[in-house]
Formats: structure tokens, C-alpha cells, sequence
């Protein structure tokens, strides 16, 4: 199991979290997610209203977000569920992050298949740079963490930094990427490999070559 | 090689766009009123007699999971299609491609697997470290809402239909089938103990099948082109087209869309520009996503590529995630990682696995350096054999596969390393 532990329920973090509430975007897709499922069965959606506030709290602390206890239990009463049913499902799942993390948070894939494509030089050069785990960097950009496999093993080795993907890394294609989020630019996602599209054999296309060009329709050839 | 007229994904790459009338042009959502104008049994006929097999990783028949649904609600209790694409298998990346290149395909198999099986919704539970593959997914639902595809007389055939998707936090358990329908109730992702199964009480209590988003989405073409059409790849019991994922040692990793039974020289050879140093420098394969065992390279290349052919191997074709190993790689390192991500991933809810993958991982790290005693290698065989079938869910077998497949095929090596450590330890005692 992954040990995790939720931020200490001090006075400060009651001061600065207690009058947590959603602001009028969060809450209309709130509300949205809560009505994808049966009436009654709200609790459904403690997982996409968990996401919603922690990426709320992002926008307040300018970072990807985290769950104080006083948010966890905002969500709890908005679903009108015990806290306890909200922060065992805070926990559980890992991409709640239950301290606060940076403004990046630069998420290496560090199993095996990543591994074998060299997920041992990305982690050295994260370190390189001073990010270790649980830690925030002081400039407040980086936030570093070693994952599971996240199913992009085919253009591995790869990082999640919030939202996006970064693949086919190299330690150099990594500080290109780095460098250009800490300057505010918005680096290209996806593949770093020169010529290549997405999970295709790199540069050497063997099939559906087709459809590089054109939306082509197979269904003349059936 | 399979031709390119043969390929279900098209769009696997994502060279064109994703979205619904770039869909049509290629073939999806076309007249999908008449493909499901049919009897709901002969539906699932079609699909038995095609010979697809569940393509999320057990390879059990989707034709006859969809027939152990109700036909009909004796209690007004609804039925719920729950579609995998909690995709989080060491080495499985194929789900992400249809979802974020062929999303269409997905949303109209739902819609027909759903009709199949008399389901009210369809919930798509998709992995939550997919977030633009998420929206894309959500992007294509809200436009086949928009066409009157999905809904209320979803394409016109008078059958109400809703595909909502949900989204995961980060938590590979859940793509077992019980834990998926807890965490889509809002829990914890710990498994149920089954029976009963889902097809009797699965999501809210009501009858319930999961699929596999690749099972889902190959099911319009199927019906489209005929089961005959789909039959005629691969061997007896092991038909159709598959995605096979190639990741490690390759000289161009990938996923591609071929024939079942393939043999595994031919796959790498004509998609993955060969093995990285050649086939001598081949070490071994894990075949199937990393629950399944490696198989060494003496007995990979040959193989054929489908259930039983890496059944015979002793090892399986689990997602199709092909992991391959050179010669430069610390295998038991290899084998080490995945006996972390288990005991990371564990739900702790069983003993044997909370416990288990834990200890395996430690014993594991030691054998890494060779820091342990030649008995102990005996002895981690024989906690794999506890926790094995000793669990409610996979997850504690799938720890201790990976781990049982090394100890078969390098035990030497594991021996090696504890010897020389031992002799280099008694020589600076000297």
C-alpha cells in the first residue's frame, strides 16, 4: 500500500482553509458530475468533486492543488456524506495530493517498461536540479514525485507535470521542458522524439501510412 | 501481416482528427441503427461467433459475459454497462489510443454492446492520469449527444441510451471489475468478494458487465463486416485483430494493430524495427503486461502471440503489452520494480497481499545485490505460493507471477549474485 498521510488539522490550516467553498465555475460542474449518476447516489461523485477542489486550490495557491482537511470536509457536506466516507477516498487514491505541492508537479514514471528506456537518468536529472519527494522547491516551482506506470510505455521514458505528458525523454529533452515551463512558456506535450506522431514506430511507419496525409476510408478496400 | 483494410483502428496514431465528422468519413456511426435493428440475442450470437475474447487482460468471451445479463428487470432494477479503460498495466497503452484517436468507435460500441445487453447507461471509467485523454473522451460524448447518437432514441431506434464517463484518481486496482464498480459508488477501490457477481448485483446492486474499452470498441466493426470477417484471424479460440503494445529493448517501440497468433519474431520484425542488438542480444520477454511471467528469449521468438500459444509458454497474452528485455538488463532489478509497484498498488484490504507484496518487495531488493542466503530463494517461491489464489481479487496472483516466472528462468543468476557476494564478503574477512 502507498503510505499516505493527510496534512496536520492545526489552527493555521483551519484559518486559511476553513471558508472553503467553491466558486461559481467549480460549482456548476459540480453539480454536473453529481447529476451523472442516479438520484440518491451523489456519493458517486466524491471523486470528481475531490478533483474539482483540489484544482480550486490551485488556482488560489497558484500550484497543482492539494486537499486540507477543511476542503475535504466542504466537499463531504456538499455531498451531504459523513467526512469520514470523503477522506477515506482522499487517501486512498493517489492523486489527491494530501500536502501541499508546487506549481509544477513534475510526476516520473519509474516502472519497469520506463525503466528499461531510462526512467533511472529523468529521476537523476529532476534530483540534479534539487527536486527530491515530499518536498517543494523554494522558489515554490517543483514538486517531484516517482509514480506508477502511467500507460505511456510505448513512448517511454515519460513524465506527467500536471496536466500534460512529456515522453520519449531524454535528461537533456527533460531540462528543455523544464526550462521552458520555468520561464512560463508552454513546452510541446506529448513525444520529444524528432518526427515522430504519437506511439508509431518512430520515423519507420509500417502500417496505415494512408492516413498521414489524408482522412482515408478503408471501407472502399473491405 | 495484417492489411491495412483489416485494421479496426484506423486512426490508432492520431494523424486525423478524433472528432465526429472526421469519425464518419473513416466509417463510425454509420447507419448504426441497423446494426442493432435486431433481436438483442442474435446481437450477441454475432459476437460469440466472431470469437472475441475480453481484451482487458483474462481473455474471458464477451459474447457469453453479455449473455449472464438479465433479459428482463423482474424488480425494475436497471442494468449498467461499466467499459475498462482504467488503464494501468505495466506495459498496456493501448486503451489511450482509441480513446484519444478513435473516442467515436468506444462511444458506438457502447451503444451497441449496451443495446446487447438491455443496459439502461453505459459508465466509462477511465484512469485519472488520462486528463487530456479525458477530455477529448468527454468532447466526443458531449457530440454524439449533440447528433442525437447517444441519449434519448439514441440514433433513432427508439432505445434510450446515456454513456457518462468517470474518472479515476490514480489507483490501478481499480481496474478490477469489483473495485471499479466501488469506486464508481464513490469508495474505496477494494475489490468485492464475489459471488455475487456483477451480472447479478454489480453497480448500485443492479445487473452489470464490465468490458474493456478495446472489447467495446471493436464491436460496431464486428457487427458492420460480419463475425466470419473477424473469425478469420488468428487460430481456433484465439481470433481477431489485437493491439499489441511494444515497449523496452525495441529499435522502435510501439502500438499496432495486428492478426492474433502472430508469432512474436514476425511482430517485432515488421512494426518494431527488430530487438536492440539483435536477436542474440535478446534477454526475455514479459509477454502480457507485467502481472504475466517473462518467458526467455530461446522460447519467445518463435512464439505465437495469442492466449494459448503464451499459455504453453507458461506465461500469457494478458493485455498484449509486450515488455522485452535486452541484454543489458538487471533482470531481477526488472522483476524487483514490479514487486514494488504491487506492493504500492495493493488495496490492503487482504492480508495475504498487504503483507505479501511488501515482503516479496523487500526480499526481492536483497536479491538484487545477492544480500541474502541461498535458502531464500526457496523460501520467496513458497510466499508467492501463499499469497497466490489466497486473495479476493488478482492482484495478490499478479505479484506473485512475475516473481514465480524469474525464479523459473534465472534462478542461476539469482545464485550467481548471492555466491559472489558471499565470496567477496569471506575474502575481506581474509
Amino acid at each position: 500500500m502507498a503510505a499516505r498521510h493527510i496534512a496536520p488539522d492545526t489552527p493555521e490550516l483551519r484559518e486559511r482553509w476553513g471558508g472553503f467553498a467553491f466558486d461559481a465555475e467549480t460549482k456548476a460542474k459540480a453539480d454536473w458530475h453529481i447529476a451523472k449518476y442516479p438520484d440518491g447516489r451523489q456519493r458517486s461523485a466524491t471523486m470528481p468533486l475531490l478533483d474539482l477542489a483540489q484544482r480550486q486550490v490551485g488556482r488560489e495557491t497558484d500550484t497543482q492543488g492539494w486537499l486540507p482537511l477543511p476542503v475535504i470536509e466542504y466537499v463531504a457536506s456538499y455531498l451531504d456524506q459523513p467526512v469520514i466516507r470523503v477522506l477515506e477516498v482522499a487517501t486512498f487514491y493517489t492523486m489527491y495530493n494530501l500536502e501541499p505541492v508546487g506549481k509544477f508537479h513534475v510526476q516520473v514514471c519509474g516502472t519497469t517498461p520506463c525503466m528499461l528506456r531510462g526512467s533511472d537518468d529523468i529521476i537523476a536529472a529532476c534530483k540534479k536540479r534539487g527536486m527530491k519527494p515530499g518536498h517543494v522547491s523554494d522558489d515554490g516551482l517543483w514538486s517531484f514525485t516517482e509514480v506508477e506506470c502511467m500507460g505511456n510505455c510505448a513512448t517511454a521514458p515519460m513524465v506527467q507535470i500536471n496536466d500534460d505528458n512529456y515522453e520519449d525523454l531524454t535528461a537533456e529533452r527533460l531540462d528543455a521542458v523544464l526550462d521552458a515551463l520555468a520561464k512560463g512558456e508552454t513546452p510541446k506535450t506529448g513525444t520529444q522524439e524528432p518526427g515522430r506522431h504519437t506511439s508509431e514506430p518512430a520515423n519507420a511507419l509500417s502500417s496505415l501510412k494512408d492516413m498521414v496525409t489524408e482522412n482515408h476510408d478503408y471501407r472502399g478496400d473491405w | 501481416m495484417l492489411e491495412d483494410k483489416d485494421r479496426i483502428f484506423t486512426n490508432v496514431y492520431g494523424f486525423q482528427p478524433w472528432n465526429l465528422d472526421a469519425a464518419r468519413m473513416r466509417g463510425d456511426w454509420d447507419n448504426t441503427k441497423d446494426l442493432i435493428a435486431k433481436p438483442q440475442d442474435d446481437i450477441i450470437e454475432e459476437i460469440k461467433a466472431s470469437g472475441l475474447r475480453g481484451r482487458g487482460g483474462a481473455g474471458f468471451p464477451t459474447g457469453m459475459k453479455w449473455s449472464f445479463m438479465p433479459k428482463e428487470s423482474k424488480d425494475g432494477r436497471p442494468s449498467f454497462l461499466v467499459i475498462n479503460a482504467d488503464e494501468s498495466e505495466p506495459g498496456s497503452c493501448k486503451d489511450r489510443e482509441i480513446i484519444r484517436h478513435d473516442p467515436h468507435k468506444l462511444i458506438e460500441g457502447a451503444l451497441c454492446a449496451g443495446y446487447a445487453m438491455r443496459a439502461r447507461a453505459a459508465y466509462i471509467y477511465i484512469r485519472g492520469e488520462y486528463i487530456r485523454e479525458a477530455e477529448v473522451l468527454q468532447a466526443a460524448i458531449d457530440e454524439a449527444y449533440e447528433a442525437g447518437l447517444i441519449g434519448n432514441n439514441a440514433s433513432g431506434t427508439g432505445y434510450d441510451f446515456d454513456v457518462f464517463m468517470h474518472r479515476g484518481a490514480g489507483a490501478y486496482i481499480c481496474g478490477e471489475e469489483t473495485a471499479m464498480i466501488e469506486s464508481l459508488e464513490g469508495k474505496k477501490g477494494q475489490p468485492r468478494l464475489k459471488p455475487p457477481f456483477p451480472a447479478g448485483a454489480g453497480l448500485y446492486g443492479c445487473p452489470t458487465t464490465v468490458n474493456n474499452v478495446e472489447s467495446i470498441a471493436v464491436v460496431p466493426t464486428i457487427l458492420r463486416r460480419g463475425a466470419a470477417w473477424f473469425s478469420s484471424f488468428g487460430r481456433e479460440n484465439n481470433k481477431g485483430t489485437k493491439l499489441f503494445q511494444i515497449s523496452g529493448h525495441v529499435n522502435k517501440p510501439c502500438v499496432v494493430e495486428e492478426a492474433m497468433s502472430i508469432t512474436f519474431e514476425e511482430l517485432i520484425e515488421k512494426h518494431c524495427g527488430g530487438i536492440r542488438g539483435g536477436w542474440d542480444n535478446l534477454l526475455a520477454v514479459i509477454p502480457g503486461g507485467s502481472s504475466v511471467p517473462l518467458v526467455p528469449a530461446e522460447q519467445i521468438r518463435h512464439a505465437i502471440m495469442d492466449f494459448d500459444g503464451l499459455k504453453e509458454l507458461g506465461s500469457g497474452l494478458g493485455t498484449a503489452g509486450v515488455i522485452v528485455m535486452d541484454k543489458s538488463t538487471d533482470i531481477v532489478r526488472a522483476i524487483s520494480r514490479l514487486s514494488y509497484f504491487y506492493k504500492h498498488e495493493s488495496c490492503g484490504q487482504c492480508t495475504p497481499c498487504r503483507e505479501g507484496t511488501g515482503w516479496m518487495w523487500r526480499v526481492m531488493t536483497r536479491l538484487e545485490t545477492g544480500d541474502a542466503e541461498l535458502e531464500e530463494i526457496d523460501m520467496l517461491y513458497q510466499v508467492t505460493k501463499q499469497v497466490e489464489g489466497h486473495t479476493i481479487c488478482a492482484l495478490g496472483d499478479a505479484a506473485a507471477w512475475p516473481i514465480q516466472g524469474l525464479l523459473r528462468h534465472f534462478r542461476p543468476e539469482i545464485e550467481r549474485r548471492i555466491t559472489e557476494r558471499h565470496a567477496a564478503f569471506e575474502e575481506a574477512a581474509e
